[in-house]
């Protein structure tokens, strides 16, 4: 071996390339063409990363770190090639929660060591902390409501404020630990057992239909935690790359809040996205209901058939009927396009994504602005279980909490049916003034049956 | 590293997260997402040193589980962003496979 060559300038030579191979992995996979190729970069740097690290000065107990390794990664791997697409928000959240611990026990064994060096160290060691520690609890806590493990969002009269004293605290201890560095050990498990809490109970009262927010911003805050650990044990692969996901999970998370109009002080505090209380606006008018086979003729001599999918075609899995139906219509001749809402389901992209799993091309799918005009020269505009997105009081009753928010122009289209469940109001718990207008049918059921119905009474037509 | 330069590696990657995400389509943000979640398991490596230098049984544990959380993050996060992408086709790919 050559005299300049060392194990550390191994380690640095690998993670300078790591950190070049992530950046163009993200930057692949912002361009649908290109994307498959984006998490294959990713993966590489990832790997260089894990190998070369064995070779870290120092390192031992290679006796725990194997099996570590093996039984996080096995399971991983076993649980995201089973899970199903429309699970995949919270598998998101899960394994994005297990980052933010990973990043809060990197902090915990250089805090209970007393390792770090300084105040500075210190410091950003106790604030990656508790960041990392709040995306593990508050993630795991959104998991459990994707996963409908806990239904009930909790909420009570003076949450805000119980929150932000179990943050005063937990920022208390931290600093005392920040500020010796030898606290005893009682003080550190007290700053995490806070922080943990901290993210049990942010997380609790949002309501389902701010998750993909919510998620998006504790995926920013995992990386904004490996960032700063990555600063405390002078890793400049984790800076980097924690740091590139810090920033681009803020910028996501504000994307998504807008597409919302929510600000995401709003999102987090003040708890609509579940029941939204009262029933705002009076709505005038019926609702009208129609037979799938009144439906199956009307598009099958439409001209053009705009779909909007949302949250119900997740649920019952119609994804897979809704194309065949839009391939049938394809080949009597009709345009058929697909229209996404940016918060359409529970993460944005999250309906292309199952239209994708069904085999739809992308450039089939259109998103707000691109569709918005096209609504005027449709024959049919096919609601598939969405509800507050196409919900037109958004621009007219300033009373109303969507009030503002950007939605797709359906009732525009020169019949609107809408293929729903019940007679329910939305996730928002807000009427939706489309559903008793003049040109709205409703054809009610499950949306993969009522696929199926369509289906079929599409073929009848001959 | 000395702090400046470790402050300018902080600011220049910010921007760079930034900038590589705001151009993106809707259609990519939950895969985004999901290859973001995946960029930061990077935290394996640190999880790995963290254990490697651990002495005690209490610092010893949390490397354990340290590691068994970072390398399910990024582990999983690659499947998942994975099986996503690969199912991303044009109508011009479909029809070339023969499986419109």
């Amino acid at each position: 071996m050559p005299a300049w060559f060392s194990a550390s300038l191994a380690i640095q030579a690998s993670y300078f390339v790591t950190a070049v191979l992530f950046i163009m992995g993200l930057k692949r996979m912002s361009s649908p063409v290109t994307a498959r190729s984006g998490i294959l970069w990713a993966g590489a740097g990832m790997g260089v990363a894990t190998l070369i690290t064995f070779l870290y000065p120092g390192m031992s107990n290679y006796e725990l770190i194997l099996p570590a390794m093996l039984v996080g990664g096995v399971l991983a791997w076993w649980s995201g090639k089973r899970v199903a697409m429309t699970n995949m928000p919270q598998m998101i959240a899960l394994y994005n929660g297990m980052g933010g611990g990973a990043a809060a026990a990197i902090a915990a064994v250089e805090l209970y060591r007393g390792g770090t060096s300084g105040y500075v160290t210190g410091s950003l060691a106790v604030l990656g902390g508790i960041i990392g520690a709040v995306s593990f609890s508050g993630s795991l806590i959104a998991f459990g409501k994707l996963q409908g493990l806990i239904n009930r969002s909790l909420r009570f009269s003076g949450q805000q404020i119980l929150n932000l004293a179990v943050l005063a605290a937990a920022l208390a201890l931290g600093a005392m630990v920040a500020a010796h560095f030898n606290a005893s050990p009682a003080i550190v498990t007290g700053f995490f057992v806070l922080a943990l809490v901290l993210g049990v109970t942010m997380t609790l009262p949002i309501g389902g239909a701010d998750m993909p927010v919510v998620i998006s911003l504790y995926n920013a805050l995992t990386g904004l935690a490996v960032g700063l650990e990555g600063f405390v044990l002078d890793n400049a692969a984790m800076i980097i790359a924690g740091t590139v996901v810090g920033s681009a999970g803020t910028l996501l998370t504000q994307l998504m809040a807008r597409a919302m109009n929510r600000s995401l002080g709003n999102v987090l505090f003040s708890g609509f996205g579940d029941t939204g209380g009262e029933a705002t606006g009076t709505v005038t008018g019926s609702l009208k209901p129609i037979e799938a086979a009144d439906v199956g003729v009307m598009m099958a001599f439409a001209s053009k058939v705009i779909v909007v999918p949302g949250y119900g075609m997740a649920v019952a899995q119609a994804q897979h009927k809704i194309w065949e139906l839009a391939q049938l219509l394809i080949e009597r001749g009709v345009t058929v396009r697909f229209a996404i809402h940016p918060v359409a389901g529970r993460m944005p992209g999250h309906m292309n994504v199952l239209l994708a799993e069904a085999g739809v091309p992308y450039d089939l799918i259109s998103d707000l602005d691109e569709i918005n005009a096209e609504f005027e020269t449709a024959d049919v505009a096919l609601i598939i279980g969405a509800n507050d997105v196409v919900n037109p009081v958004a621009r007219t009753d300033k009373s109303s909490p969507i009030y503002g928010m950007p939605i797709l122009n359906a009732d525009k289209a020169k019949n609107v049916i809408v293929i729903k469940r019940g007679k329910g109001a939305g996730f928002s718990g807000i009427e939706n003034a489309l559903f008793y207008l003049d040109n709205t049918r409703m054809l009610y059921g499950d949306a993969q049956k009522a696929a199926g119905e369509l289906i079929a009474a599409v073929k009848a037509v001959g | 590293m000395t702090g400046m330069v470790a402050l300018y590696i902080f600011m220049l990657a910010a921007f760079t997260g930034y900038e590589v995400i705001s151009r993106v389509p809707v259609i990519l943000h939950t895969p985004l997402m999901s290859g973001s979640n995946f960029v930061h398991g990077i935290v394996l490596v640190g999880a790995m040193v963290a254990l490697g230098s651990a002495t005690t049984p209490l610092e010893k544990a949390i490397g354990f589980v340290g590691v068994l959380l970072a390398a399910g993050n990024a582990v999983g996060g690659y499947v998942v962003t994975e099986r996503m992408l690969e199912m991303f086709k044009s109508s011009g790919q479909r029809k070339a496979k023969g499986t419109h």
